[in-house]
């Protein structure tokens, strides 16, 4: 009973009211860390370190912007840290082999894509719960990476590639150029098309999404296939970062990226949230991540607060939900 | 009661084929392609390696029945591994080792039981939470090191027999023994049942399902807290990545082992046999000297498939 009155209560698309509310709390509470930051650490009103705040930001940003898709249809992509992992060998690979950049980064794009094509695949035709299926290919993308490389490690590419993840225009890194141009295409995909609208629609209420004619499986094809080539992009933008490539790099990126998400606001339960809010809950995330850096609290404590905040996230979006009805 | 937990009880006719086919099917194979593989000595080994397994699928079954799931078994098992080393190390005690396994896997069971029942958190993303604590814990404890030097009370336990049977099978039987007895002949287990088909109906009874959930989740973390000791002393010390992904082969061998996802009624010889599937998938594999990431693909897909013939049968 509770689940339909919910359903119809929740509007699909609030994004003018509610949703700007959220993300100007989100914006605000990334303003007191920043200022909690600045009075407890010199370094961290540095141009580098702000610097490496917004480049450390886009990555996570460019794996959870596809995520929140599939979040806002109420599934979730567990494999997307293994995706970045193979697909970043695999590009890495042909640029080894062909000596051209671009050929490796379609090459990137491509197996993300066609993995997050499978996701879906497995989502729809096979019916299998998101969270399982993508789990399942978690590990069967991390076995495959794992067998690929065979222990080596690929380094050395061309400058010219390199400059994708480390370079600099006008001041500037360019993976924060990526960020806005990303940014832009997701909010204006998300909210001014059909296809966005369609995607929020089924993640209020699939059953109301098809009866309406929705082509719901054509859709969650199309979220996961995007959020398997975001991560293909990710993987491009590690890969001329590190300037390598190992088969575990993948290891420690899914959870960051679930928890940008949640932090940004959009609902698990899907059909709330907006892209705008992942990248604020990005930005937090980063904050917290570079703040501990900065206090030289060890690396080893990453994990452990990264979970707290993203069951935090959900404790907190369930309340807020609970208390809007 | 007793008669409901009968009827609850899953008509066994219709699931031996499923995961039986499966262990005979593999077991064929690598009985034709991997040398060595029908020996008694292998066989045994397939045996004991799957004895850690047991004690994470069987919890994990219960779980899964109460339409839940706990991607913080393998990680929670580190962290009990690592707690077994370190404390046995420093009070020479095998039993207090044990005990703050115990008490930390209870602790996190509790915690994911907490976050699942009373927060109404999605279990696959409130253990995931819990998943990246428990790492973090694991490697903040070891600092990112081994622990080692353990007492030889805690590597003998892996090692010795018991009447010529290995203690980590006997640990196992014991085991599965408690958890038949647990889920088809106690009011518990027909709650258990009652969970994932009818929650309800346990409220109308004048129970609280909340409750209940987090006993279920608590007997998962309690039981990765044995299965730490077990995991010291098979590597004789303590490392912060030893049981990572762990809680992926407890799912598969749940997932093929029948139990279903959808419908809150589980198996748990289904399960048992399950953790042998694995067990001969990963030894088989690695008999035609395959890396382990091919065997880790393996399971996956392993999981894949039998989920996509529950989702079938769920349907027909």
């Amino acid at each position: 009973m509770t689940d339909i009155t919910k359903e119809v209560i929740a509007p699909p698309r609030s994004f003018l009211s509610q949703d700007a509310i959220q993300v100007f709390y989100r914006l605000l509470a990334a303003l007191l860390i920043c200022a909690v930051l600045a009075v407890l650490s010199d370094s961290f009103l540095s141009l580098g370190n702000i610097l490496n705040v917004l480049r450390q930001a886009s990555l996570t940003f460019f794996i959870a912007s596809g995520l929140t898709l599939v979040v806002l249809t109420a599934g979730l992509d567990l494999s997307v840290g293994a995706n970045v992992a193979l697909s970043a060998c695999i590009a890495g690979t042909v640029i080894h082999k062909t000596g051209s950049p671009a050929l490796g980064i379609l090459t990137g794009l491509a197996c993300g894509g066609i993995v997050g094509l499978l996701n879906g695949i497995m989502v729809t035709a096979l019916r299998i719960p998101s969270f399982i299926a993508t789990y399942g290919m978690l590990w069967v993308l991390n076995g495959l990476t794992y067998w690929y490389m065979a222990g080596e490690t690929l380094h050395g590419f061309p400058a010219g590639f390199r400059q994708i993840g480390s370079g600099y225009l006008f001041g500037l890194p360019i993976p924060v150029y990526l960020l806005l141009v990303f940014l832009g295409i997701g909010t204006l995909f998300a909210q001014r098309t059909i296809w966005g609208q369609e995607i929020y629609a089924i993640g209020a209420n699939p059953v109301a999404a098809r009866l309406s004619g929705i082509p719901v499986a054509r859709r969650l094809l199309l979220v996961y296939a995007v959020s398997g080539t975001m991560a293909g992009l990710a993987s491009i933008i590690f890969l001329s970062r590190l300037n390598s490539a190992e088969a575990d790099i993948g290891e420690s990126l899914t959870l960051p990226a679930i928890a940008a998400v949640l932090i940004g606001g959009t609902s698990l339960f899907g059909g709330v949230g907006t892209v705008f809010g992942t990248f604020i809950g990005a930005l937090i995330l980063t904050l917290v991540l570079n703040g501990m850096n900065l206090l030289s609290v060890s690396a080893n404590w990453q994990p452990l607060v990264t979970g707290i905040i993203v069951i935090l996230a959900v404790w907190l979006d369930m309340k807020t939900r609970r208390r809007a009805q | 009661m007793r008669e409901a937990a009968v009827v609850a009880e899953p008509n066994p006719l219709q699931r031996i084929p499923g995961v039986a086919i499966v262990l005979v099917l593999l077991i064929a194979l690598f009985s034709a392609i991997a040398p060595g593989f029908l020996s008694v000595a292998n066989l045994s080994n397939v045996l004991v390696q799957s004895t850690i397994l047991t004690m994470l699928a069987l919890p994990m079954t219960l779980i899964i029945m109460t339409e839940g799931l706990d991607l913080s078994m393998g990680a929670v098992l580190t962290l009990t591994s690592l707690c077994v080393a370190i404390v046995s190390l420093a009070t020479k005690s095998m039993l207090l080792g044990l005990g703050a396994g115990l008490l930390v896997g209870a602790a996190f069971g509790v915690a994911n039981g907490w976050l699942v029942a009373i927060l109404g958190i999605p279990p696959f993303v409130a253990t995931l939470g819990t998943l990246g604590m428990a790492q973090g814990l694991s490697l903040i404890v070891s600092d990112g090191q081994s622990v080692v030097g353990i007492p030889h009370s805690v590597r003998d336990i892996y090692s010795a027999t018991l009447l010529g049977i290995p203690v980590p099978i006997v640990m196992a039987l014991v085991t599965y023994a408690a958890f038949h007895g647990l889920l088809y002949h106690t009011r518990f287990g027909t709650y258990i049942f009652a969970l994932g088909g009818n929650r309800e109906a346990l409220r109308y009874a004048g129970l609280s399902p909340n409750r209940l959930l987090i006993a279920v989740y608590a007997i998962g973390g309690a039981m990765a807290g044995i299965a730490g000791l077990l995991m010291t002393a098979r590597m004789n010390s303590g490392h912060p990545t030893a049981g990572l992904g762990l809680e992926f082969d407890a799912i598969a061998a749940v997932a093929v082992g029948g139990t279903s996802f959808e419908r809150g009624n589980g198996w748990l010889l289904g399960t048992l046999l399950g953790v042998v599937s694995v067990g001969v998938l990963r030894n088989g594999l690695n008999l035609i000297s395959l890396p382990s990431s091919v065997q880790v693909a393996s399971v996956g897909v392993l999981v894949i498939v039998a989920l996509f013939l529950d989702g079938l049968r769920s349907r027909a």
